[in-house]
């Protein structure tokens, strides 16, 4: 079914046991990100020490593509450095703006590259990203901070 | 009376086509927007292909054949709600329709009966459709009106029971929904309008779910406006409709300004043409117009009465269905009574997009998320719910469909 190509197994694993779910109270930057066309929610705490994220924690409500993809998220860019994350950040939204044509680059996505699928259905690829616009957003907040 | 849907859907073309891999479609989002039948499709592609020219201008044939299309479609909406056609303004939808209303009374000026200050209120409901609950909250932040509205109970309902509190002699404007767009809950007007019109205040109708759905007559429901759109009656996206009483819309200063909607003008003035012109600057959307009026005469056609006794029946079969899928939450009236047919619900705790996501992959589209009523999902404690809503073209064996296509979401998030 084509659907599976949606909902792999390592997303509902990651939906079913979110990892770094619960907020720090440790944190340079904390954004709240809403998707307006289905109230998923998202608050992200990130805490960069030395251009070094050391901490990523999150908390929200919402469909099992977007709470999984923050939560893949977290695992993927805890002890990275912001260009390390950058870099790990665009790979994630090439593979979603690939229409299916894209398997994802397993190097930089490791588990990530299960989101695949969601490309083939438009209406989710919003979903996906809710949690990486909400790094992003707390990225440049937390540089700004360091300024 | 009653009419055959396996007939019904021969006229709508969309219904020949299969989707996801062959699956026959099953369509429960007319809530959102309903399908076309064919005399609409060649009513619309008919006044492009045979009339068009710009309505109210022009010496020519095109241009009576164009303007007698698109006042006889006027004349049609007017026979449908009993009202008369010069209360009937065509909009873009009942978006625009809503919103006319309301920045027209925010252009009133002092002395007129629309004009309001803060010593004013507005009432809505919590139940509404963000286009009948933002127009109102954003006229009281200019104005300086106070914003108050009816809560919603734990049976879905209307909590009227303060009613003498929330409209009173301040009330200008109530602004309700006839049919909730994610409840189904069918609002018990009498009582409202009564109050309303006892303090001298104006009842605005959100009619978008009612008037595809059942026969609606503006004079028996004594309001003083109504709008719908023409999308939601098997009609075109691109028009809707106003209608007002007359000497309300005569009272009621305009709200679009431009071409075709004045008397006279000069450089500095301007005075306006009467009612509707007076609310249709611009050149109108006159095919979707045109198609409207022949969605209303295919409607009148089945029947209006058979359409809600067919939605009716449909409901009490979907609810006894649904309320039998074990970890189901309806959100809206779990009976049968003053209720549309549109099923909103959450089930255990998948998510609305996950089900939606999994129903479509059986051939059932069903909306999720808030419905643009997100206050109304706060109250319900919901983050979102999937929405099955249900018209003249569906039947027991889509609602069949459905049921087995949520059992299926079960299964298959329960595989993890």
């Amino acid at each position: 079914m084509q659907l599976d190509s949606l909902y792999q197994e390592v997303i509902l694993d990651h939906y079913k046991h979110p990892q770094h779910k619960g907020l720090s109270p440790i944190f340079t930057a904390q954004v709240h990100h809403v998707n307006t066309s289905c109230g998923d929610e998202i608050t992200l705490n990130l805490n960069i020490e030395n251009n070094v994220i050391t901490s990523l924690t999150w908390d929200g409500q919402g469909c099992s593509i977007s709470q999984a993809s923050v939560s893949m998220l977290s695992d993927l860019l805890i002890e990275k450095s912001l260009e390390e994350a950058d870099v790990i950040a665009k790979s994630f939204s090439q593979l979603m703006a690939s229409k299916g044509t894209s398997d994802g680059d397993p190097e930089i996505l490791e588990d990530a590259v299960a989101f695949a699928g969601v490309s083939k259905f438009p209406g989710r690829v919003k979903c996906a990203l809710l949690g990486w616009m909400a790094f992003k957003d707390a990225a440049i907040q937390s540089q700004g901070e360091s300024k | 009376m009653s009419f055959s849907v396996a007939n019904v859907r021969k006229d709508f073309p969309i219904f020949e086509r299969t989707i996801r891999d062959g699956k026959r479609l099953v369509y429960l989002d007319s809530g959102a927007t309903a399908q076309k039948p064919w005399a609409v499709i060649n009513a619309e592609s008919d006044f492009y292909s045979k009339h068009n020219a710009a309505v109210h201008r022009g010496a020519h044939q095109l241009a009576e054949e164009a303007t007698d299309a698109y006042e006889g479609a006027r004349a049609i909406v007017a026979e449908f709600i009993g009202a008369n056609e010069n209360e009937i303004i065509f909009t873009k939808n009942a978006t625009e329709s809503l919103n006319l209303v309301a920045y027209a009374m925010g252009n009133a000026d002092k002395g007129n009966r629309f004009a309001l200050n803060s010593d004013d209120s507005i009432v809505v409901t919590e139940m509404e459709h963000h286009a009948n609950l933002i127009p109102w909250q954003q006229l009281a932040k200019r104005t300086g009106a106070a914003l108050s509205w009816f809560k919603v109970t734990e049976g879905s309902r209307l909590d009227l029971s303060n009613i003498n509190q929330v409209i009173t002699s301040n009330t200008k404007v109530v602004a309700v929904t006839h049919q909730s767009n994610v409840l189904g809950t069918i609002n018990p007007l009498e009582a409202i309008v009564a109050r309303a019109h006892e303090v001298g205040a104006v009842v605005v109708l959100d009619a978008c779910q009612s008037v595809p759905h059942m026969k609606v007559d503006v004079t028996e429901l004594g309001v003083d406006f109504l709008a719908f759109s023409g999308h939601k009656a098997v009609g075109p996206t691109g028009v809707g409709v106003l209608w007002g009483k007359p000497e309300l819309l005569d009272a009621l200063p305009p709200f679009l300004t431009g071409g075709s909607m004045v008397s006279s003008v000069t450089m500095t003035d301007a005075t306006w043409a009467d009612v509707p012109q007076k609310f249709e600057a611009g050149v109108p959307n006159m095919a979707q117009a045109v198609g409207l009026g022949a969605a209303l005469n295919y409607l009148s056609t089945i029947g209006m009465d058979a359409i809600r006794e067919h939605e009716i029946s449909l409901t009490e079969y979907a609810l006894e269905k649904m309320l039998a899928i074990p970890g189901i939450r309806i959100i809206g009236p779990q009976n049968n009574v003053s209720r549309g047919a549109t099923i909103a619900f959450t089930i255990e705790d998948i998510h609305p997009h996950d089900v939606g996501q999994f129903v479509d992959s059986q051939g059932v589209a069903v909306r999720t998320g808030h419905h643009c009523a997100w206050p109304l999902a706060k109250c319900m404690n919901v983050p979102a719910t999937t929405r099955a809503s249900f018209y003249l073209y569906n039947d027991e064996q889509d609602v069949d469909a459905l049921v087995e296509a949520v059992v299926g979401a079960q299964k298959y998030f329960g595989r993890f």
